[in-house]
């Protein structure tokens, strides 16, 4: 077994094993409930302004689980046996990412769909804005990753890793949401994708380059 | 002939005078540009003496861009040749940077209010401008969480590198999403649309800009190198 599918399973587990998924998706839910009780619950403004907020319910929940992301393997030693693997760092931080992904990104996309009908989005849109907020949480993910790492080493780095990635969600959102309120979709939709290509491409890099810093 | 001046004890010796200079050429552009700009440049045909704003707004603006972009150029040569000098350029010229662009937000909110008759509009360039002071402020917070310094020196400018690609974004917001802020008028094909009148008080400005920023930057500098020199230096004093 290569070591990317096997860090990968190992991620996949130790997610799934410690509530990984719960927590975001209640605090996704969570966040996405807020938006009625503060705007009232009258049905035509929450039909214009209410789906684009689940992106800043989405881009919230990823923030915040992302601390955890590279300290637990810091402090345990794993990232010096990643570091040494005869696999790429870059690789290792690419199977780290798939998996969050996995366990964090694709359910608070399926999670999106009744989220968006709550918040009085037209049913024919469903399918485009979960398919969206699945390639915006790689996006997410993908910076995410540098700023768990570049923070790692950090004791309570949470509200530091959100000010470091937060300009950077700001392109995801902006399209994001305009797929949400159904503006300019396909040409929204080919940009998030970009987003989430260029992140992916870049973020494992710069986040491996971090790693190796933090190890040292 | 960079690596001549990268030497701590060199830089030292040449800041400690051309600090001052540079300071002083800012103080002389600005007495100068200040009259120029506010008083003596003719007032705009259709927004009148709000026009002025231009002079701060504009040298601003750029330079806050262009001090990223060097603080990007310091990030690469610090992560590349582990140059100490160019990690304290780096941290030393990110607060200056990070207070021009809260300059030219805050003055283009001024500016945009009496003539766009808005504070604040969520156009591409604003939007991409309130991002690049963000980063700054991240990147800011970086260098002052991660304790060993030069670890922080080196996550901060990964950090710098990757978010060297908001400029271009910031660059051509303007002609991609056309909203309210206007298109280039300076560096633009075909020529500049700003009329010479007001090019003379525009560039003093963007000097007297670039001649603080340069001063302070070596000030900011020698006050880090001499933290540095004054904490080794009590290091050792502990362990003899």
């Amino acid at each position: 077994m290569s070591a990317f599918a096997a860090l990968f399973r190992r991620e996949l587990s130790l997610m799934w094993a410690s509530g990984g998924l719960m927590t975001p998706l209640g605090y996704f839910v969570g966040a996405a409930t807020l938006t009625p009780l503060a705007m009232g619950p009258d049905r035509a403004l929450l039909a214009t302004a209410g789906p684009p907020l689940v992106w800043i319910a989405a881009a919230l929940a990823v923030m915040a689980t992302l601390e955890r992301l590279f300290q637990a393997d810091l402090e345990d030693g794993s990232l010096d046996q990643m570091m040494l693997s005869e696999a790429p760092l870059e690789a290792l931080v690419l199977a780290k990412g798939a998996a969050f992904w996995c366990v964090v990104g694709a359910p608070l996309a399926l999670a999106g769909a009744p989220v968006s009908i709550a918040l009085q989005a037209p049913i024919d849109r469903i399918p485009l804005i979960v398919a969206a907020l699945g390639v915006g949480a790689a996006a997410f993910i993908g910076v995410g990753l540098v700023g768990a790492a570049v923070t790692a080493g950090v004791r309570r780095g949470g509200v530091l890793i959100a000010l470091i990635v937060l300009p950077f969600f700001a392109p995801p959102v902006i399209f994001g949401a305009a797929i949400a309120s159904g503006e300019d979709v396909e040409a929204a939709f080919l940009i998030l994708l970009g987003c989430a290509l260029g992140a992916t491409a870049i973020g494992p890099f710069a986040a491996a380059a971090a790693l190796r810093l933090q190890a040292e | 002939m960079l690596s001549y001046f990268a030497n701590p004890a060199r830089f030292m010796t040449l800041s400690a005078w051309a600090s001052p200079i540079f300071l002083g050429i800012a103080f002389v552009l600005f007495a100068v540009g200040t009259p120029w700009a506010l008083w003596l440049s003719p007032a705009d045909y259709q927004q009148g003496e709000t026009v002025r704003i231009m002079y701060i707004h504009v040298p601003a603006a750029w330079w806050s861009l262009g001090i990223y972009a060097l603080m990007g150029a310091a990030s690469l040569v610090s992560l590349v040749w582990r140059h100490a000098l160019a990690d304290v350029a780096a941290r030393s010229a990110a607060p200056i940077g990070a207070t021009f662009a809260a300059i030219c937000l805050v003055t283009g909110s001024l500016w945009g209010a009496p003539t766009w008759g808005t504070w604040w509009e969520w156009d591409g360039r604003l939007t991409s401008m309130l991002v690049l002071f963000i980063i700054y402020l991240g990147y800011i917070a970086l260098w002052n969480a991660v304790d060993d310094e030069d670890r922080a020196a080196r996550l901060a400018a990964i950090l710098c590198l990757v978010g060297l690609i908001n400029l271009p974004i910031i660059k051509f917001s303007v002609d991609w999403w056309s909203t309210l802020h206007q298109p280039a008028s300076i560096l633009r094909m075909g020529g500049s649309a700003i009329d010479e009148s007001m090019m003379g008080p525009l560039f003093t400005m963007a000097g007297a800009f670039f001649s603080l920023f340069a001063g302070l930057l070596m000030v900011n500098m020698r006050a880090a190198i001499h933290r540095r020199r004054v904490e080794s230096s009590r290091i050792r004093q502990e362990q003899a």
